[in-house]
């Protein structure tokens, strides 16, 4: 494809936005299932939101 | 003697109003979420592959040939700049007035995002000023305001994270956002201030002074940016109201912990 003299100023803006949105969009996977994972781990040994609690029978 | 004693489930969880079972709250908003960002995804890659091929199929502008395809990603990046501040000024209004629970899970993601959006606006407009205007860099009232902006962006993420309190970093940071709004007129009108950028082509009274077959690429890209944007925005929220959960489960635990220290030393 020509895109004339100032081809390299062109691709160099569309290459810049491909690369930082994807890498914005691979970092928030990556951070999502990293804070799933440890939100799994804290519910594996036990700690549960109020509205997820087992009814607790170990009280007073 | 008392023995120190873990429990094995937390006996007294803290009470947490906000996770209610109700609508608009963070477990409505996991549940509606995890329906709607596969369909944002979806739809912002197909746009941005139609517009893609509009834009490397549009003919040249009768001026600056194919240069002025860098204007398809450039303004939409530069619009949304613009657009997610509204939206983090708007959601801090929620925050301070209403107090949403996920306004500022909302103030907080915008920020990031945008401070992306305007930074590639910036470079975006740089890679385009060089060949046009033969300098990377001018200091003119549109590229100055845009920067300032950027930076606002940088001092409202700077100073979240400066301030340990959550609940404080959240009214303040929403406070500077709600002052910064006032650079939003300045960006719009700037180009009216003897500036070497060129005026609104698009959104102006009265008809675009754009050719349709400019037009068209840029609309579709603007919107596929647009959607891109909301599945950013629904992604970087639903991972913040994980680490939220997680630093108010770590609270429980560490409490659970220490009752037992507690009752042994009395």
């Amino acid at each position: 494809m020509d895109l004339g003299q100032h081809a390299s100023f062109v691709w160099a803006a569309y290459g810049v936005v491909a690369c930082v949105l994807a890498l914005f969009a691979l970092w928030l996977v990556l951070d999502g299932r990293r804070q799933q994972r440890l939100l799994d781990d804290l519910e594996a040994r036990g700690v549960r939101r109020r509205s997820h609690a087992a009814p607790s029978g170990n009280e007073g | 003697m008392a023995q120190l004693r873990l429990p094995r489930r937390a006996p007294r969880p803290l009470p947490m109003q906000i996770l209610k079972q109700n609508p608009a709250n963070p477990s409505g908003f996991m549940a509606l979420s995890a329906r709607l960002l596969p369909l944002a995804t979806t739809a912002a890659c197909v746009l941005i592959a139609i517009g893609l091929i509009m834009s490397f199929t549009a003919p040249p502008d009768y001026q600056q040939g194919h240069t002025a395809k860098i204007m398809f990603v450039h303004v939409p990046t530069a619009w949304l700049s613009m657009f997610i501040y509204l939206l983090v000024a708007f959601s801090s209004f929620g925050l301070l007035v209403f107090r949403h629970p996920l306004a500022d899970v909302s103030a907080k993601a915008a920020a990031r995002i945008g401070a992306i959006f305007t930074l590639l606006a910036l470079v975006t407009g740089s890679l385009w000023g060089k060949p046009m205007w033969g300098a990377y860099w001018v200091w003119d009232p549109r590229l100055t305001s845009v920067l300032i902006l950027f930076f606002l962006y940088l001092g409202l993420i700077a100073l979240r994270s400066s301030i340990e309190e959550e609940s404080l970093a959240a009214k303040l940071t929403a406070l500077l956002s709600l002052v910064g709004i006032v650079i939003l007129p300045v960006i719009k009108f700037s180009v009216d201030w003897n500036s070497l950028h060129q005026p609104a082509s698009v959104m102006r009274l009265g008809a675009p002074t754009i050719h349709a077959a400019l037009l068209w690429p840029l609309l579709v890209m603007a919107a596929g940016m647009t959607v891109l944007f909301a599945a950013f925005q629904l992604k970087a929220m639903r991972n913040e109201v994980l680490r939220r959960r997680i630093k108010a489960l770590r609270t429980l635990e560490a409490e659970a912990l220490a009752e037992p220290v507690e009752q042994a030393a009395e």
